[in-house]
């Protein structure tokens, strides 16, 4: 591969299984006039496996991390993901309350573990 | 909140759109998320400029999630595009939810293409809401301005977060990384309102780990396809028995 090809690979593969396989729905959308009945079993199908690929990506940036995350122990990241779940179902299903208290649990436990 | 019921101009629809988004709820939570993408973008080696362009190209969150941690992993690429697409479905039916609020006599289907672009969750649930407000022909101007205050919060802190991570203390920059699996994991709970859904997720935070630790090829597929139809059957399954 020369140079430019190189530096130009990563914005071709943004378009190629970034850009298209998302974009795809929303033209079909817009060309299909007619809906689709949001509680048809195809839709509820294509959630749940959507859902499923969307919660083994959080659980393995969490458990298998990279790069500044890695540095903070397994544990903490563990338990500051449970902190923060517990929070959210405490706090009336507040998605702040639960982000908020995950942070601070993981920087608490990151901050103790590391010094 | 208070809308004025008419504008003199497509221009003044569109800047009225766009301070809607801004001073909406949806401002603080794109913020967040894109803070913590631009960390997962810097963390998998991604360039600040392929993030921005992300956003305006892909604009949904959990496919540009997918997207950089396969990418970054270095997953097969059809494997990557496969697990977009399937993120993607959910895109479909708010786009033909959306557009009979946005056609109207004479409308040009090409009128209609930024607005179907902009489709994502946040621009969604507002244009749901404050469109049937806005006379039918300042509709799309609206809609638009709504979306490009929305897309550029996105790309501005995706910059922030990229840049946050490059130059912060490992503990803080980590801390900035964890945002994106805590935000999404909370919201996909959140967002979960049938049992399957629910199922769905649990199943997928264990089963990802354990494929992944197994070295099972194209695990994120397998994880979407085998907890995915495992928690639609068991859905099927508690349906016959009621």
């Amino acid at each position: 591969m020369n140079a430019v090809v190189a530096e130009l690979w990563p914005y071709l593969v943004l378009l190629l299984v970034g850009f298209l396989p998302n974009e795809i729905w929303r033209l079909l959308g817009l060309v299909l006039a007619r809906g689709i009945d949001e509680e048809s079993e195809i839709v509820v199908w294509s959630r749940a496996v959507a859902t499923a690929i969307l919660a083994g990506v959080i659980a393995k940036l969490i458990l298998f991390s990279s790069g500044a995350l890695a540095s903070i122990p397994l544990p903490v990241r563990v338990g500051a993901a449970v902190c923060g779940f517990l929070a959210y179902l405490a706090m009336r299903r507040s998605v702040f309350a639960g982000v908020i208290v995950g942070e601070a649990s993981l920087l608490l436990g990151g901050f103790l573990f590391t010094h | 909140m208070p809308q004025p019921d008419t504008f003199q101009s497509s221009g003044a629809a569109f800047f009225a759109g766009v301070k809607s988004a801004l001073t909406s709820v949806f401002v603080l939570v794109l913020m967040g998320t894109y803070i913590g993408i631009g960390a997962l973008a810097h963390d998998f080696g991604l360039a600040s400029w392929w993030l921005a362009l992300s956003s305006m190209l892909v604009w949904a969150a959990p496919a540009q999630v997918i997207l950089i941690s396969a990418i970054g992993a270095g997953a097969p690429l059809f494997e990557v595009a496969l697990a977009v697409t399937l993120s993607a479905i959910r895109l479909f039916p708010m786009v033909v939810a959306l557009l009979p609020l946005l056609r109207g006599k004479g409308t040009r289907l090409r009128d209609l293409l930024l607005p179907t672009h902009f489709t994502s969750v946040s621009m969604w649930v507002e244009s749901l809401r404050l469109l049937p407000t806005i006379p039918p022909q300042w509709r799309i101007a609206f809609c638009n301005g709504l979306s490009v205050g929305y897309m550029g919060t996105a790309v501005v802190f995706g910059f922030v977060g990229y840049y946050l991570a490059a130059g912060l203390p490992p503990l803080l920059a980590g801390t900035l990384l964890f945002l994106t699996p805590m935000s999404f994991l909370i919201s996909t709970a959140r967002n979960a309102h049938m049992m399957v859904d629910r199922l769905a997720l649990v199943l997928g935070l264990v089963l990802g780990p354990v494929l992944t630790a197994m070295q099972v090829q194209l695990d994120l597929l397998w994880t979407g396809v085998v907890g995915g139809t495992l928690a639609y059957a068991v859905h099927r399954l508690r349906e016959a028995a009621a």
